[in-house]
């Protein structure tokens, strides 16, 4: 009932919910068909497709504060990768003794930088809930300081992008040191299981997907019912207009800082499912190229709907992946283009051009 | 290490002389002469030949005895000639010192070497180093010298002491002192050796310092090592002073690095408005055109940077034009769009730069007249290629600002960018305008990617290196100023420099990150914001 209220005007919600409902109850049936099978879905595609999932997730983060807050953010893989991170780290610590140096207590880079205990920072991320807590605290206090700071001293427009990009540029340096003690250049990866489950097993791969589905599924309703409440309709108001919301009596700082916070955290809980799917995480996953890619995936998908930012990085990220294997020299010059055609023929992404046909 | 190489450098020096003067020399029969006394010599003869030989005023013998320390001299049993043989084995080349010719070696038992001793070999040591001190040049004195600190033989001090009297070049001259100061702290005359401490505590050269080291660790006259203490503590005194002078030097060179790189960017964000993103790839494009115009002109690689420049300048701002008819005037007034596009041609440029030119690195080649160092004192040398950086963007900083201030179209720039309506009812023709400072932005972008060949590698990443620390340099300095940019982009390279030695490279990168994203919070206009009309909007 509550959930038919959020998507009372959300004809795009509506089928995205039942799409990937529909998703969650056929992949595993198809995956058990026979390999010979046409309709057999081998593990192999649904990692990539819950891959997609959870990179569709850091899109609707993206969206929310860049379409309905007007914050064009080129930061937010930093928070994406920061997620990413506490869920390496406690991937990083069941592996136990089973590392190249068999050590027990340390993670194999660590005992090849000769380190002899482990460092504070990493004590706790052995426990699974400790780690799930830190894959939403990390980012979410990451943006609370940083959006404090910035929107307190209404840094507003190219400004906050460009200071947002030398965030997640800091953060890059910073954790191609090894002496942070996150694994440097390599980053963390060679993963084994995560909370008893192999990662090697096919039902392991196929309960990631479902829960990167579901996630897909929760941080949409969650975006989706703030977008609905009264604080989303403040959200556009400073978007359309800050100075008059802020006439109005609006707190514009609050409104944007928690906006901002909830949607960094969604970004990490979208990094945390990433990790093991990929099996790596290292320092590239902060590169202000990414950043910027998944404002693309949002612009071709379609500013302030979130499903569109969900259809913008489905399509993108099945071109990247289909690109760069058929033909890689063009994958640059084709996400380039995209981003000069989107930008002046497309203000309104693929969902624009839907709804248009619609109301013809 | 230093002084090998300096040792070997005049070895082959002197034997090149020497083989190209033998033929002609009249004392043609004066070198058969000696050759044959000297493959028959023992020892203690050998050393008087030498002497007789010197004493003649020839040049010879000198290389001979280069040889002879070398290992190198061998005559021949039967023909009693002397060669000069790197590797007596069969097949190996010999050089017949007599004309100069070249022989196979067929049987290496027909060569012996002329040995010598330890005894001849520190005299002969010595005797080069003398004659070194004798050298036309004052520099080759002066490093000559330099070479004796700590090892000169008392006979060689004592010609030292005869020398000093006729020298009269002041470095030279500074040079014998050290070296008769360090002989002397060595000996045991106690007030030769105080006033030596003072000598030694006025120099910067390292051994100096070396040597008052040595001094007190061996020896036990209080007032002595008092004095030496003090000297010491001077010398550390000047060695940090003169690395707290080359960190500021290299500050500023790194400064105008980012100066250089950002200043483009200056004029198309910073006056205009516009977000260029491709702004690197526009550096970068100015690179590559150095790294072609070096290629259509491999003989004379002196002057291409001359040719690079102006046409680096040519080449970016034309694609820079390109760039703004095609896609950026559409977006005027909606900046995060404008962002996404120049973007998306960055991705373009880059790709096309790889498609072109090779994902690899390309080699630029740096001009002789660059490359080397001024050497101010032994404790500092400034590298040259860093002088003429600082010297390069402090000139594309001036003519900038006298393009914007002095000439017509600087006044169309500001007047449509403080605003657009009234400069267009005044008859600006404010697209051309727009075209043309874009231009102009992205020509100083190329012109800045000339200077970077020149110190980092040309590759397709050249320009996304330089990206946001450019935006952090405008952004630093305030929006729309040059000046701003100027203090802005040498300050931040300072610091970076100064942090450095404690923090390491990257962190300083870091931490100057942290402070400016800090700095934008308190001051959003930056260091020198703008004032009056053109602040408004």
């Amino acid at each position: 009932m509550f959930l038919l209220q959020i998507l009372k005007n959300d004809k795009g919600g509506r089928w995205l919910i039942g799409l990937l409902i529909a998703l969650i109850v056929a992949v595993p049936v198809l995956n058990s068909l026979p390999a010979d099978s046409a309709l057999h879905v081998p593990t192999y595609t649904i990692s990539l497709l819950g891959k997609y999932l959870t990179l569709a997730l850091l899109a609707v983060a993206v969206d929310l504060v860049w379409g309905y807050l007007g914050i064009l953010t080129l930061g937010h893989a930093a928070f994406f990768a920061l997620g990413g991170y506490a869920m390496g780290m406690y991937l990083m610590r069941q592996i136990g003794d089973r590392g190249v140096y068999g050590n027990p207590d340390l993670p194999d880079f660590m005992v090849f930088l000769n380190w002899q205990e482990l460092p504070w920072f990493w004590s706790g991320f052995d426990q699974f809930w400790f780690a799930a807590l830190m894959v939403l605290l990390v980012p979410g206090l990451l943006a609370y300081v940083f959006g404090a700071l910035a929107f307190r001293s209404r840094v507003s427009g190219v400004y906050l992008s460009i200071i947002t990009q030398a965030l997640t540029y800091a953060l890059m340096l910073a954790f191609y040191r090894n002496e942070m003690g996150f694994g440097g250049n390599n980053g963390l990866t060679d993963f084994k299981d995560i909370i008893g489950f192999s990662l090697s097993d096919d039902a392991t791969k196929i309960g990631l997907f479902i829960a990167s589905a579901v996630a897909l599924m929760v941080g949409y309703l969650i975006s989706r019912a703030l977008t609905e409440s009264r604080a989303g309709r403040a959200c556009v108001a400073v978007r359309d207009s800050e100075s008059r919301a802020r006439f109005m009596g609006y707190r514009v700082e609050n409104i944007k800082l928690w906006v901002f916070t909830i949607s960094a955290m969604i970004a990490g809980v979208a990094g945390a499912l990433y990790v093991p799917q990929v099996g790596i995480i290292n320092p590239n996953e902060f590169s202000p190229l990414n950043s910027i890619e998944v404002v693309v995936w949002v612009a071709v998908g379609g500013r302030a709907s979130l499903y569109g930012a969900v259809i913008g990085a489905l399509l993108i990220n099945y071109a990247k992946s289909y690109f760069t294997v058929e033909l890689p020299d063009v994958w640059l010059f084709a996400l380039g283009g995209l981003f000069v055609l989107v930008t002046l023929f497309l203000p309104k992404g693929v969902v624009g051009l839907i709804r248009k046909k619609e109301s013809v | 290490m230093i002084r090998s190489v300096s040792k070997s450098l005049l070895s082959s020096l002197m034997l090149i002389i020497s083989l190209l003067a033998l033929p002609v020399l009249a004392g043609e029969a004066e070198f058969n002469q000696y050759e044959e006394k000297l493959t028959k010599a023992k020892f203690t003869e050998k050393s008087r030949i030498i002497s007789d030989w010197m004493a003649t005023g020839s040049g010879e013998a000198l290389s001979l005895v280069q040889l002879m320390l070398d290992s190198q001299l061998y005559y021949h049993k039967k023909e009693k000639q002397l060669y000069r043989v790197e590797k007596a084995e069969k097949g190996a080349e010999a050089i017949r010192l007599r004309d100069g010719s070249l022989v196979v070696i067929d049987n290496k038992r027909h060569f012996k070497r002329v040995s010598i001793n330890n005894t001849l070999r520190s005299e002969f040591g010595a005797l080069l180093s003398t004659a070194a001190l004798l050298a036309e040049s004052p520099a080759d004195r002066r490093s000559a010298a330099l070479d004796l600190i700590g090892t000169a033989t008392p006979e060689v001090v004592g010609q030292l002491r005869e020398l000093i009297k006729s020298e009269s070049d002041s470095s030279v001259l500074e040079a014998f002192n050290i070296v008769l100061a360090v002989a002397d702290l060595n000996g045991d005359n106690t007030t030769r050796a105080a006033k030596a401490i003072t000598t030694l505590a006025d120099t910067l050269e390292p051994a100096a310092l070396a040597a008052l080291t040595q001094f007190v660790e061996r020896s036990s006259d209080e007032v002595l090592v008092a004095a030496a203490n003090k000297a010491i503590q001077t010398h550390q005194d000047q060695a940090s002073f003169y690395s707290g002078v080359e960190t500021v030097y290299f500050g500023l060179s790194l400064g105008s690095v980012l100066v250089l790189a950002g200043i483009g960017l200056a004029i198309t964000f910073g006056v205009m408005g516009v977000i260029n993103m491709a702004h690197g790839e526009l550096i970068m494009i100015g690179a590559y055109t150095t790294y072609v115009v070096q290629l259509l002109m491999p003989n004379s690689i002196e002057y291409s940077l001359f040719v690079a420049i102006p046409a680096a300048f040519v080449v970016s701002g034309l694609v820079g034009i390109a760039i703004e008819r095609g896609v950026i005037r559409f977006l005027y007034g909606r900046p995060l769009e404008t962002l996404l596009a120049t973007f998306g041609i960055s991705l373009v440029l880059q790709q096309a730069v790889r498609s072109i030119f090779s994902p690899l690195n390309r080699s630029v080649e740096t001009p002789s007249w660059m490359a080397g160092s001024i050497e101010i004192n032994p404790l500092l040398s400034l590298t040259e290629s860093r002088l003429y950086i600082i010297f390069f963007c402090l000139f594309v900083f001036v003519a900038l600002s006298l393009v914007m201030k002095r000439t017509r179209l600087g006044l169309q720039v500001r007047a449509v960018s403080q605003n657009r309506a009234m400069a267009r009812a005044m008859g600006v023709r404010s697209e051309w305008v727009d075209a043309m400072t874009f231009g102009l932005g992205s020509g100083v972008a190329g012109v800045a990617g000339v200077a970077l060949s020149q110190l980092t590698n040309v590759g397709p990443n050249l320009g996304q290196a330089y990206i946001i620390d450019s935006f952090m340099v405008v952004v630093f300095g305030g929006v729309g100023n040059l000046w701003g940019t100027l203090v802005a982009g040498l300050s931040l390279g300072l610091a970076n420099k100064v942090m450095e030695p404690w923090a390491g490279a990257v962190l300083a990168k870091i931490l100057v990150l942290v402070f400016i994203i800090l700095f934008i919070q308190k001051r959003p206009r930056g260091l020198f914001p703008q004032r009056g009309r053109a602040a408004e909007g």
